[in-house]
């Protein structure tokens, strides 16, 4: 493994404030500024059977475009989305932050990430690696796209309504 | 002490049913019993093990069944379960096997099921081994490559079960230009802490979707709100034996416009159009396309719904998956992608409209379990209910004539002998 140098280091440091800053808005529900985050061709993709199907011919759990991803938030924010209406109480914990690749104005980055969740039907943890492409733009980051591998893709799982 | 199960009159009346039934584990034992192990159930579609020697994990209520096509071609249900210790054959979700071989002892069964070798046979010399084999479902029978099981080994036939609902079957194949569909999206899983009675009475409840669904018809205008309002011409109907199903269609020949029923146009599919056309001539294919795909609850456990499917599975008496796919229609490709995307949308775990309908489930069940009012109301329309040109009861899309007959039929096997 070659020596980081200082560059690496800002790169992932940038990278991890970018993760820990969406974590907190999903953590508090905060759609609209969540929703910014994504560029206008951006791919939210929750898989389901494994981590690489083929989103195009095989079922997934979320397999969001920009236009869906939009559709996903507006119905959050009408208050009738009943199996978030109370919310979930949320902490996303994020740890292993890596940078993969870094070409071309774009940032591959992945975590490892777990979920407390608390609603109305009990307590569920989830755990995940997550995937994520990062795009410069006007001096912030983008996702262009998230990947979440959820652990246990394979198994029947409960209502997963909150933003993971 | 457990309810007797000669009589349910205490527990299920003509416009009520008590909460007990929903979650009590003795009476879920039962219906183990006079339901799951007994009545044809479905397990899968041919499709999805299209050659010789393909094997896919499905289940029968709690009972994880391994679908085969065995080396004769014929479809074969096996439990999982090795005669010799009781251990698991098969710990893959699908793939292609001559032989399930036990790793405990290397006991070793063709994906027929019986029993083909085991290790250092000389101990069992003089010994009967024939009869042997993995467990198998005795009843198997499929329609239109709708595979079921049934664990009795005699009773009603797939044929006279399905009854008038496999018409309904029928309809959703004629909606492929080859006439067949086809499973091969892979399956959602998604869990809920509720009992399965309520899941499969809201698959037929055409009251809910204007509250339940409310959010997501606001956002996506989809169509799909009006056909359940109060002047919704659509109809419940019970075909008996729980069969159930909203017949959509006076709604969609009303609007006359093909594919109005999936929210598309006949320009956006003139690749399915054409295939269509070519296939029944043009009137029949225009016909068959503004009817649009069936809306149906094959009791116990299988939901067509327009263009997907759900096989419910019970677990528990609070424990219950909905295995969930995308129809794909053979011979369809660029109606097969929207079905796809569309069922991704809106189903499953993070489904924009299963999602809540699951959450209605899960409130329900902790909802029986308090003391007062000790029923459920099932009344909704018997002031309107009515036969159809084939004898079928049919009421308002709103009506529950579906949940009263799904009753009625469940009554009928729980106090079966």
């Amino acid at each position: 493994m070659p020596v980081p140098t200082a560059d690496d280091d800002a790169l992932l440091r940038r990278v991890e404030r970018f993760i820990y800053h969406e974590a907190r808005l999903q953590d508090e529900h905060r759609y609209a500024e969540w929703e910014a985050l994504w560029t206008d061709d951006g791919i939210y993709w929750v898989p389901a059977n494994g981590d690489d199907i083929d989103p195009e011919q095989q079922m997934s759990i979320i397999y969001d475009n920009r236009s869906r991803i939009g559709v996903r938030i507006r119905q959050l924010l009408t208050g009738r989305r009943y199996t978030q209406e109370p919310r979930s109480r949320l902490r996303h914990l994020i740890t292993n932050v890596e940078v993969t690749d870094h070409q071309a104005g774009t940032i591959h980055a992945a975590c490892n990430v777990m979920v407390f969740e608390s609603n109305l039907r009990g307590e569920t943890i989830w755990a995940a690696r997550t995937d994520y492409a990062l795009r410069e733009a006007d001096g912030d980051l983008k996702m262009a796209s998230k990947k979440v591998a959820l652990v246990n893709n394979d198994k029947p799982l409960h209502t997963l309504s909150f933003l993971i | 002490m457990t309810p007797s199960a000669r009589d349910l009159g205490h527990l299920i009346e003509a416009d009520r049913v008590h909460g007990s039934l929903y979650s009590d584990t003795a009476i879920f034992e039962q219906e183990l019993r006079k339901i799951w192990y007994r009545t044809w159930v479905y397990v899968g579609h041919e499709s999805e093990i299209p050659n010789t020697g393909d094997f896919v994990m499905k289940s029968i209520g709690p009972q994880p069944i391994i679908m085969t096509r065995s080396s004769a071609g014929a479809v074969t249900l096996l439990l999982n379960r090795c005669p010799h210790r009781g251990n698991q054959v098969c710990t893959v979700p699908k793939g292609n096997a001559r032989t399930f071989s036990c790793p405990y002892h290397n006991w070793t069964f063709a994906n027929d099921g019986h029993l083909t070798a085991f290790a250092f046979p000389a101990g069992y010399s003089g010994q009967d081994m024939s009869k042997l084999g993995l467990g198998r479902v005795p009843r198997v029978a499929s329609h239109r490559g709708f595979v079921f099981g049934s664990f009795a080994a005699d009773g009603p036939s797939l044929a006279e079960h399905l009854g008038g609902a496999a018409e309904t079957i029928d309809r959703l194949c004629d909606a492929s230009p080859e006439g067949e569909i086809e499973i091969t999206a892979g399956f959602l899983q998604h869990r809920v802490r509720a009992n399965w009675k309520f899941v499969i009475e809201n698959e037929t409840d055409g009251y809910h979707p204007a509250f339940v669904h409310s959010s997501i018809f606001s956002v996506a205008d989809s169509g799909i709100g009006s056909l359940y309002g109060q002047k919704s011409t659509a109809l419940t109907r019970d075909y008996g034996n729980g069969h159930t199903e909203v017949d959509l269609r006076p709604e969609f020949r009303r609007l006359g416009r093909p594919l109005a029923w999936f929210g598309t146009t006949p320009e956006r599919m003139a690749g399915y159009v054409a295939r269509m056309n070519a296939a029944r001539g043009e009137k029949k294919a225009t016909e068959i396309m503004i009817d649009g795909a069936p809306h149906v609850m094959i009791f116990p456990n299988l939901f067509i719904a327009e263009i997907q499917i759900f096989v419910i599975q019970a677990r528990a008496v609070d424990d219950t998956v909905q295995h969930v796919t995308a129809l794909q229609l053979k011979g369809a490709a660029d109606i097969n992608r929207r079905l796809r995307q569309q069922t991704m949308g809106s189903v499953g775990p993070a489904g924009l409209l299963l999602a809540d309908d699951s959450e209605m489930y899960e409130r329900t069940q902790r909802g029986v379990q308090m003391r007062d009012p000790e029923w459920l109301f099932i009344g909704r329309g018997r002031h309107r209910e009515r036969l159809d040109e084939h004898g079928y009861q049919v009421a308002h899309a709103t009506d529950e004539l579906p949940q009263r007959g799904i009753w009625r039929h469940y009554r009928a096997l729980m106090e079966a002998a």
